[in-house]
């Protein structure tokens, strides 16, 4: 049968929600769908700069002495870019690209709400986050340089005595203010899914990105907090003469780093749930399956987020501080409902009608990205391994599998899927499927060679190593690698360019959809929905298209009964069409 | 609910696969055959009696991480394969298995708790701290450079990587470039129990042998205490690998590891010399295998701190 995007008359349709144009609605909008614009530019414009720092770092380990005859950069300037990167990845996009920009677009859009419940709030969240994003910037503007001691910026490195200067208060700066910026986003989804939900969108009929992402904003909730009060009691270490962290007045360094992971494992899990809740929407569609296994999916979702508030000290397990079995056997146990996740999207797919557009082309990347970032992870719960790894390339290679898989393959994955959804337009598929191809052949050039590193002995955050020791060429390969992947985004920017210069109209449902964003237009009305199907199922826009499909045994939604769509508020004459 | 096809996951695929389960059984074999050799899986099979254990953990585990994903990864390529879109039928919708959601639950928990076991035997082993070890060192790391001090000898060693005191004279009192150097040597007896405690004096670094498989923080207000029992004499180099600053790629160290006769003869010529010994024209003793050493040049005599 073929699939006719569904078209409301969005012209016959009064917009009446004149505002600013340009600029001045950039700045001014509470708007959801605008925010969410503008996190999503934002993360990425952070992503693209953390990508060239990492192009930096991947041509200064070209060779033992650092860089070729072109030149080399100083140790200082190492550490730097390597600093920057992570926190620009982890701290300005990985996180607020996900629960700032995906979410914030399309949660609404998913429960069927006109807007997030609190969208002033919003508005300040993104603030936050962009003067936050400014602020760490400027730490390279600064006369000493920009922080210099790592993303975790431990203490006692970080304090005055060993980082003094602009460069590190700015960078702490940076993370309270990101941090705020994220507690309020975390308020503001987990009340939008509680109290905005349309009629008949029981908590087990949410799309699994809605979970995933009401999940994530818990953990926010529990985690940075924490995060943000170590940064201030950093800051008072620094310039208030306290010794929170500092040995000489009484003070535990030691402490800071059980605050930091108290904030960083879950932290990790807000980076990874909501690209797992991307890749739960995506396979179905493309496999015009339902989800298999979505109340074990809700579930797995909930336990790996009980489970990663228990296993901060695995980064721990050298300082000889922390109790190995309990921090262990917790890590492992994350394992299980990650599985479950696996299977499960293996299930959907397992029996499907499997579409390769490029979103699914991502999700499958996800998969084997994922696949071996993940079994990796479980040898590196084991502490006596860990032992052996720790703090060596074969930990970077880990979790460089498992973030870029989840916030790079699956979050790019969101993006292509959802980007008819934002502008109304298509991106190209021949263009996109450049942009996978080269980035996972990138993928696994770069990290594969750093695991064998690791396991030589080549130790993380070092801008020279011993040239007797042959790890020059693996280096280099790895180095190949970053280049076909930054190659790989010049064809994304390139579909964008087209996409723009040249559009092709998506309309409402491009994908045959499941979730309720779907029956939204492209781009979404300024209060996103005059009518709603009735919802009676995890998939009420599938089922609105598919009435003669066969009727899942769980679902309450009988064929012949009523369907028609309901307009939303007070308007039940549904009159637009 | 009502899936009877997706039972045929796991085994039934196996079944339908023979060349996959000969691939497993390959993989499984060594592992069969009662460990006599495992592979290696590019790590060190280990020079401590420590390191023994730690790299059969890390092979074990490595072959079962193999099994796993092998399947799991099978499991895809099947998926997208098979199941490519070839027509515009909707395909049969189901969404639940009860029996096969417990199963892939319940498999999980086992190897997870199977391997949680060998892990506390391990670990078990690896930090055991023996009553009376032969030898006790003090270590302290410093930015950038280690010192170790020999309990009850009286006897220092401390450098940094570009003032080398290199006490066995491999490769004379300095050397340039950095990433050339060894550092430091903390000497000790092969096939005793050697006591570590490890102190730091400034940030966070860390204590790692390569070809010890292990690592352990130095941390201020911290003291670690554990025991390294190397099998083999030689030479193995290490380095300090918690960031702990500007010249953090260059914090080295290697541990020399003598006869025991020789280590007492060292730590006699050693005892009451004032640091940092300036030439030491011995080559390096007899018994020592210096290969894993590489050469070294010794053009600088300027310090770190000078140098910065």
């Amino acid at each position: 049968m073929t699939v006719l995007a569904e078209r409301h008359a969005v012209h016959d349709h009064p917009e009446h929600h004149e505002g600013p144009t340009g600029l001045l609605k950039w700045m001014t909008s509470t708007d959801h769908k605008v925010i969410g614009m503008n996190y999503i530019v934002t993360s990425l414009v952070m992503f693209f700069l953390a990508g060239l720092m990492a192009l930096l770092i991947r041509y200064q380990l070209l060779s033992p002495e650092g860089g070729t005859s072109l030149g080399r950069l100083s140790n200082q300037q190492f550490n730097e870019l390597f600093t920057m990167h992570g926190s620009l990845m982890l701290y300005l996009f990985a996180g607020p690209f996900a629960f700032g920009g995906l979410a914030n677009f399309i949660l609404p859009l998913q429960v069927g709400a006109p807007d997030m419940a609190f969208p002033r709030l919003n508005a300040l969240s993104y603030w936050l986050y962009l003067s936050g994003s400014i602020t760490m910037m400027l730490g390279f503007l600064s006369a000493g340089g920009a922080a210099a001691f790592g993303w975790v910026g431990y203490a006692p490195l970080s304090e005055s005595t060993f980082s003094p200067g602009a460069g590190p208060d700015l960078w702490i700066l940076a993370i309270a203010l990101t941090g705020f910026s994220a507690i309020f986003t975390g308020v503001n989804l987990v009340t939008t899914t509680f109290y905005l939900r349309a009629p008949g969108l029981t908590m087990f009929r949410l799309p699994l990105f809605t979970w995933a992402m009401l999940v994530t904003a818990i953990l926010i909730l529990i985690a940075f907090p924490i995060l943000t009060a170590a940064m201030v009691m950093l800051f008072a270490d620094r310039h208030f003469g306290t010794h929170i962290y500092t040995v000489a007045g009484g003070g535990v360094p030691v402490l800071y780093q059980n605050l930091f992971w108290f904030f960083g494992h879950p932290e990790v899990y807000i980076l990874a749930l909501p690209y797992f809740g991307i890749v739960s929407e995506i396979i179905p569609v493309f496999s015009r399956k339902p989800m298999f296994g979505y109340k074990g999916m809700v579930f797995a979702t909930m336990a790996i987020a009980a489970l990663s508030t228990g296993v901060w000290a695995h980064h721990m397990f050298t300082t000889g501080t922390v109790l190995l079995p309990f921090f262990s056997l917790l890590s492992l146990l994350i394992a299980v409902p990650t599985g479950i996740k696996f299977f499960n999207w293996i299930g959907t797919m397992w029996g499907g009608q499997i579409s390769f557009k490029v979103p699914m082309l991502f999700c499958i990347g996800f998969l084997f990205a994922f696949l071996m970032g993940g079994l990796t992870g479980i040898m590196l719960a084991s502490p006596p391994i860990d032992f052996a790894t720790h703090d060596t390339y074969f930990v970077v290679a880990h979790f460089h599998q498992v973030l870029f898989g989840t916030a790079v393959f699956a979050g790019f994955a969101g993006f292509y899927y959802w980007y008819p959804k934002f502008t109304g337009r298509m991106l190209r598929e021949s263009l996109g499927r450049w942009h996978f191809w080269l980035m996972f052949i990138g993928f696994w050039l770069t990290f594969m060679p750093q695991y064998r590193l690791g396991l030589e002995g080549m130790p993380r955050r070092v801008a020279t190593y011993d040239p007797g020791l042959g790890w020059q060429f693996l280096n280099q390969l790895s180095t190949v690698g970053a280049v076909i992947i930054a190659i790989s985004f010049v064809f994304m920017l390139a579909n964008l360019l087209v996409s723009w210069r040249n559009p092709v109209p998506a309309g409402d449902n491009p994908w045959d959809g499941h979730t309720l964003e779907w029956f939204a237009t492209s781009p979404p009305l300024h209060h996103n929905f005059d009518r709603l199907p009735p919802v009676r199922s995890e998939r009420p826009v599938w089922d609105f298209h598919h009435p003669d499909a066969l009727a899942l045994a769980h679902s309450t939604n009988g064929n012949g009964t009523h369907r028609e769509p309901v307009g939303v508020g007070s308007s039940s004459d549904d009159g637009h069409e | 609910m009502n899936a009877p096809t997706t039972g045929s996951t796991g085994a039934a695929a196996l079944k339908r696969h023979p060349r996959r389960l000969a691939l497993i059984g390959a993989v499984a074999l060594p592992f069969v055959l009662g460990g006599c050799q495992l592979p290696s899986f590019w790590g060190y099979r280990g020079s401590t009696s420590q390191a023994h254990d730690e790299f059969t953990l890390y092979s074990g585990t490595f072959i079962a991480a193999i099994v796993v994903g092998a399947i799991t990864a099978a499991l895809i390529i099947w998926s997208i394969v098979r199941y490519r879109r070839r027509s515009d039928d909707i395909p049969r919708q189901f969404q639940y298995h009860f029996g096969l959601e417990i199963t892939y639950t319940i498999v999980p928990i086992i190897i997870v708790l199977a391997l949680f076991g060998f892990t506390v035997v391990t670990e078990n082993a690896v930090d055991n701290v023996a009553p009376h070890p032969a030898v006790s060192i003090d270590v302290y790391a410093f930015q950038w450079g280690w010192q170790f001090k020999y309990a009850g000898e009286d006897v220092n060693v401390e450098g940094e990587t570009l003032n080398d005191p290199d006490p066995i004279g491999l490769n004379g009192g300095a050397c340039a470039p950095a990433n050339r150097c060894l550092g430091p040597g903390l000497i000790v007896p092969a096939g005793k129990t050697v006591r570590i405690y490890l102190r730091s004096k400034d940030t966070i670094h860390g204590f790692y042998v390569p070809q010890f498989n292990f690592s352990r923080y130095a941390q201020p207000g911290v003291l670690n205490k554990f025991d390294l029992t190397v099998q083999k004499t030689g030479i193995y180099r290490a380095q300090c690998t918690q960031f702990c600053g500007l010249y953090h790629s260059e914090m080295f160290f290697h541990v020399v590891a003598l006869p025991g006769a020789q280590f007492q003869q060292w730590l006699d010529s050693e005892r009451n010399v004032t640091f940092p010994p300036v030439h030491r024209p011995t080559g390096p003793p007899t018994g020592v295998d210096t290969t894993a050493a590489g050469t070294a040049s010794h053009a600088s005599t300027s310090t770190r701190k000078a140098a910065a």
